[in-house]
């Protein structure tokens, strides 16, 4: 008898708070949704007004803070693709396009072969290399910026893409070296011991088995590195002196001195479309993205 | 594996150690060197011993300036971001159903980041008659002067960067979501209020994740360069004039190589000197999993 009251005593306790837990939940999700909503319009209106404005005359940019522009135009568009310059904002983007493809690709691969190596062999300092890695990690730019331009001008590499992209290609970016690392050390070596019995040497095992296992890590690996270099400015600042070798984000830069006193809308234009390939990445493959922040922890 | 040539792994890090050696063992040494010399690029480096930091700590009045705009900066920033972050990062951890989609949605901002077409926007957004300023107008507040005062110029990069808190939110999410959900059970049972919970039950078992984000972030603001060289030129009166502002302009305008390395390792030592501080303070108020404090 005395059992069963208190099991009852017990179910009703567990009632109570589940009712009271469900309650508040309630409350609370309200509440939630919508400070989350008002803090989430807030922050993205910039963007979208952006976009508006970008349509607008260049007398209404700063007298309508709406989105609709109220004589819709393109000449933004039109005119700031022409750019101030003899090329046109295409040239830019390509020259973007070609410091971010070698640097993507040697990214890849030279990451792929320094963590597999990290990973799977015993090899004599092991130890005090990957201590370097780990220091690297943390080393500000700041530091070595002044050297490497002029090692880069005894080099006689000014002016050129090349140091945008070489150092990646020697696996300069700690952080991805230490991600695939990280992300190697979670995968089981059965696979790659079998084909080892089967007679494949270190590399062939790297390329045929390891590779396709790496494979989501490699794609994070392409999308930083293609937002981080979309967005570099510093890097092209130093280095590129010629207009013609100017990516997007200098080129931006040098349409602001040169039109800022009234052709707002062509800066706006071009500013829209200057973060219209990084947003599109982002959105197709944003899984990615979220995965690799939250293994790996980055910057930004 | 192993079994083969022991040196096998060291060919596999070959690109690395020719890149740490030619791009990174090389230069850091060698700016180090620099900070000790006189260097215009038109002669060979002269040894001027200690005289770059002497100048620059009695007679440098732009440093005095610059490093203490650099350090309100960092002091104010890091920590805003941060608590932003963690704040909207614990109301998403909760059985929402939009939660994907508020999580992408607060990344955007972030993952244009640096990117200048942002600082580019955040001139119009603040500009004098710009969004923000006709949106006060609109609800009847007299428009603020944001770039033109020295007093709210640095605050507006502060803003900017606040507004990139995506990425410090995802991390401190996954954390969040890592929580063992029978704690907040046993403390539901208790009647424990949700600031309670927040403070004595989530606060602790995520401090190794606010720890990360403390550094990262700081060693990122630290050398915060885009936003005022954009938005505000370092101006006005210098009230944004960061200090990897000035090493640039010394080092590729003035070409005051020696110089400018001088000031680069200085703001070096701050980061290291941050850095080994919160790692050596973490053992007192980071929590690991496992621990025997309680």
């Amino acid at each position: 008898m005395t059992v069963e009251v208190a099991n009852s005593s017990i179910a009703e306790d567990m009632d109570r708070v589940n009712r009271q837990i469900a309650r508040r939940q309630k409350i609370n999700s309200m509440v939630r949704y919508v400070l989350l909503i008002a803090v989430g319009f807030v922050m993205l209106y910039p963007l979208i007004w952006l976009v508006g404005a970008s349509f607008k005359t260049n007398s209404e940019i700063f007298t309508n803070p709406g989105f609709w522009p109220k004589e819709p135009t393109i000449s933004g568009y039109v005119k700031g693709w022409q750019t101030s310059t003899p090329y046109t904002f295409g040239h830019f983007f390509w020259n973007t396009f070609l410091i971010i493809l070698p640097k993507t690709i040697g990214t890849c691969i030279s990451a792929s072969l320094v963590a597999y190596g990290f990973a799977r062999f015993e090899f004599p300092f092991k130890r005090v290399f990957f201590s370097l890695l780990i220091a690297t990690l943390l080393l500000p730019n700041v530091v070595t910026r002044i050297p490497q331009y002029l090692l880069f001008r005894d080099m006689g590499w000014l002016d050129t893409f090349l140091p945008l992209w070489v150092p990646s290609a020697l696996a300069g970016d700690a952080f991805f070296t230490f991600m695939l690392v990280q992300f190697l050390r979670g995968i089981p070596r059965d696979m790659e011991e079998a084909a080892r019995v089967d007679g494949a040497n270190s590399l062939q095992t790297l390329w045929y088995i390891v590779t396709p296992l790496l494979a989501p890590a490699l794609i994070s690996v392409a999308l930083f590195q293609f937002m981080w270099t979309m967005n570099d400015f510093l890097g092209p600042l130093i280095y590129l002196s010629s207009v013609d070798k100017f990516p997007v984000s200098l080129a931006l830069k040098l349409s602001i001195d040169t039109t800022e006193a009234f052709d707002w809308n062509q800066i706006l234009a071009m500013s829209v479309l200057a973060i219209t390939p990084a947003l599109i990445v982002f959105f197709m493959a944003q899984k990615y993205f979220i995965e690799g922040i939250s293994t790996g922890g980055v910057k930004g | 594996m192993g079994g083969e040539n022991r040196y096998l792994g060291l060919a596999y890090l070959s690109p690395y150690i020719v890149g740490l050696l030619v791009f990174t063992a090389f230069p850091f040494a060698y700016s180090f060197y620099l900070s000790f010399t006189d260097y215009s690029l038109m002669s060979s480096p002269e040894w001027v011993g200690l005289d770059n930091y002497t100048k620059l700590f009695t007679r440098d009045r732009t440093f005095d300036k610059s490093l203490k705009v650099t350090l309100i900066y960092v002091f104010s920033t890091v920590p805003l971001k941060l608590v932003f972050a963690l704040f909207i990062a614990v109301i998403l951890n909760y059985k929402l159903k939009a939660i994907n989609f508020f999580r992408t949605a607060y990344y955007v901002p972030s993952i244009l980041g640096g990117s200048i077409a942002i600082a580019v926007l955040w001139r119009y957004v603040f500009a004098d008659t710009g969004l923000v300023n006709m949106v006060l107008g609109a609800v009847g507040i007299e428009g603020i002067n944001w770039f033109g005062d020295p007093t709210n110029a640095l605050f507006t990069i502060t803003l900017l960067r606040c507004w990139q808190f995506g990425s410090a939110m995802v991390i401190f999410l996954a954390a969040l979501q890592g929580v063992d959900k029978s704690l907040y059970e046993a403390a539901a049972v208790d009647d424990a209020n949700q600031w309670q919970v927040f403070r004595h039950i989530t606060l602790p078992l995520i401090t190794p994740v606010i720890f990360f984000n403390l550094i990262m972030q700081s060693v990122q603001a630290f050398q915060e360069f885009n936003g005022p060289y954009i938005i505000t030129n370092g101006g006005p009166l210098k009230s944004t004039y960061l200090l990897p502002l000035y090493i640039y302009d010394k080092a590729f305008r003035n070409f005051e190589m020696g110089y400018a390395s001088a000031i680069a390792w200085i703001l070096f030592t701050m980061i290291m000197v941050l850095t080994v501080v919160a790692f050596w303070s973490s053992k007192k108020w980071v929590y690991y999993a496992g621990d025997k404090r309680s």
